[in-house]
């Protein structure tokens, strides 16, 4: 079964079609990375597999719950880390992982365990009593990875992950991500080519809600005649422009 | 559960904000010292504390609805609310988690109000229980305001719609600083078509123990309280499917 199967995805916005007929299979444990220039799609595209926003047509389905008829079901299965870092402010980092627990019903049991589990792979033991509010942006990243990780989710929705970190943060959340890797399924929107090369097992690229073209990084240069990812991921968004 | 966990995050918010702290108990305190202090050097009828005290205390409410905007248009603008809606909380688990946490404190915010103004000479009977009782309904309403703004507005325009207009409104057309009377003809119709006033007047019944007032003023109150919250719902759950 595919973690991810989209069929026709159709969203539309009065006059504007933001995702037109997204085809797509993602298989379970797999990294893959959906890239595009702004406006194409990438985020509406996550939206509706996580349930955010209705679609207008088609369907699609998470592990073979569908995301129109089975919200619920699907909601189960997944986790979100938004574009912006999502986390309560006010609280310290202890507090917004129990708020997470709480909200999935843990027991008190399993809420103990899984903060002493995630903090651990997260590396945030450091700070698990400091308030949200008064950590760096890199920090809050991985709070907010952590927020959508003790879950126990099968499906992680990654929105623009690294946006606005230092290197150094950048390349310690790529880290946390390849621990993931084969354990969890994870569709990761990004902007940064090199990211998408360096984590991803398959990568989309989308244009105007259309998927262009899905395959390996190393296919997509060869298809597009580059050593360069950027220089390929650049060739054919131009070439389909032309 | 899920409605329980998120209730006692949005109560460790808002109790940590100085903002809180600052309007929703240094505020209505220092106006009752300050009005108190006024009275005791110029006699005002209307700033006698039996008039005084529901009045301010009912004003105090008005920063409710600031609270809970704010705290509702944070969550949407840093996109909490859209990592939540990603897991299995209902609409009612949101709803009721805004609302409740923030009717202890605004009963709070009451008792605190009273107790200040029994120190400043107003009578200790059981009405002064009564009234903090019909702070309920009350704080209903403003609550139901701030969800409403909340999940229509930014931070910046609550700031200024719950922050400024709506604490400017309650406070002009309540007859919490002037008679209503004095200014009279449309002013005092539209003041009375509007439930700040009737929140006010209410709260006065009950402390003058004047209970056959109560029921039309409670009217008000209870009728823009529900018409308000099943608007505030309605946009809330719009939001929620808009995103």
């Amino acid at each position: 079964m595919y973690a991810i199967k989209a069929d026709k995805l159709v969203k539309k916005y009065k006059n504007l079609t933001a995702v037109d007929g997204l085809d797509l299979e993602i298989e379970q444990g797999e990294i893959f990375s959906l890239l595009g220039v702004n406006g194409a799609g990438k985020t509406t595209t996550i939206k509706m597999l996580s349930c955010l926003t209705k679609l207008t047509s088609g369907d699609a389905y998470l592990l073979g719950k569908s995301i129109s008829t089975e919200t619920n079901a699907v909601k189960s299965l997944i986790a979100v880390s938004p574009q912006e870092t999502a986390v309560a402010s006010g609280l310290n980092v202890h507090e917004n992982l129990e708020l997470i627990c709480g909200v999935y019903g843990f027991s008190n049991e399993k809420k103990n365990v899984r903060i002493k589990e995630i903090t651990s792979l997260l590396g945030l033991d450091s700070v698990l009593s400091k308030k949200v509010g008064k950590l760096s942006g890199g920090w809050q990243r991985r709070l907010s990875i952590a927020m959508a990780l003790i879950s126990e989710p099968k499906i992680l929705f990654l929105d623009e992950p690294t946006l606005g970190l230092d290197v150094i943060a950048r390349s310690e959340l790529w880290d946390i991500i390849r621990t993931l890797k084969g354990k969890i399924t994870i569709i990761l929107t990004t902007h940064y080519m090199e990211e998408a090369e360096a984590l991803s097992d398959r990568i989309g690229i989308m244009k105007s809600g259309k998927l262009l073209i899905c395959d390996t990084a190393e296919k997509i240069k060869e298809r597009a005649g580059t050593n360069k990812f950027e220089d390929a991921f650049v060739r054919i968004v131009k070439e389909e422009t032309l | 559960m899920k409605m329980l966990t998120f209730a006692k995050r949005n109560a460790k918010e808002i109790l940590r904000d100085p903002l809180t702290v600052i309007f929703g108990l240094g505020f209505p305190l220092i106006l009752i010292l300050l009005l108190s202090a006024i009275q005791a050097n110029i006699p005002v009828p209307l700033f006698k504390i039996e008039h005084l005290a529901p009045g301010i205390t009912v004003f105090g409410l008005s920063f409710m609805s600031l609270f809970s905007a704010m705290l509702i248009s944070r969550d949407r603008s840093r996109s909490l609310l859209q990592r939540l809606y990603t897991t299995p909380m209902r609409a009612v688990d949101f709803i009721l988690g805004y609302t409740l946490p923030i009717v202890p404190f605004a009963v709070a915010q009451s008792i605190i109000c009273y107790a200040v103004s029994l120190a400043w000479g107003l009578e200790i009977t059981v009405n002064i229980l009564l009234a903090i009782f019909f702070i309920i309904p009350i704080s209903i309403l403003f609550i139901a305001m701030g969800l409403l703004f909340g999940s229509i507005l930014n931070d910046k325009q609550v700031g200024a719609i719950c922050g400024a207009l709506l604490t400017n409104l309650s406070a002009w057309l309540s007859g919490i600083w002037f008679d209503l009377e004095l200014v009279g003809g449309i002013f005092k119709r539209i003041a009375y078509m509007l439930p700040f006033v009737h929140a006010v007047e209410l709260e006065r019944a009950v402390i003058a123990g004047n209970f056959g007032d109560i029921l039309p003023h409670l009217m008000w109150v209870l009728g823009y309280a529900i018409l308000i919250f099943i608007a505030a719902v309605l946009l809330f759950l719009r939001q929620m499917r808009n995103l």
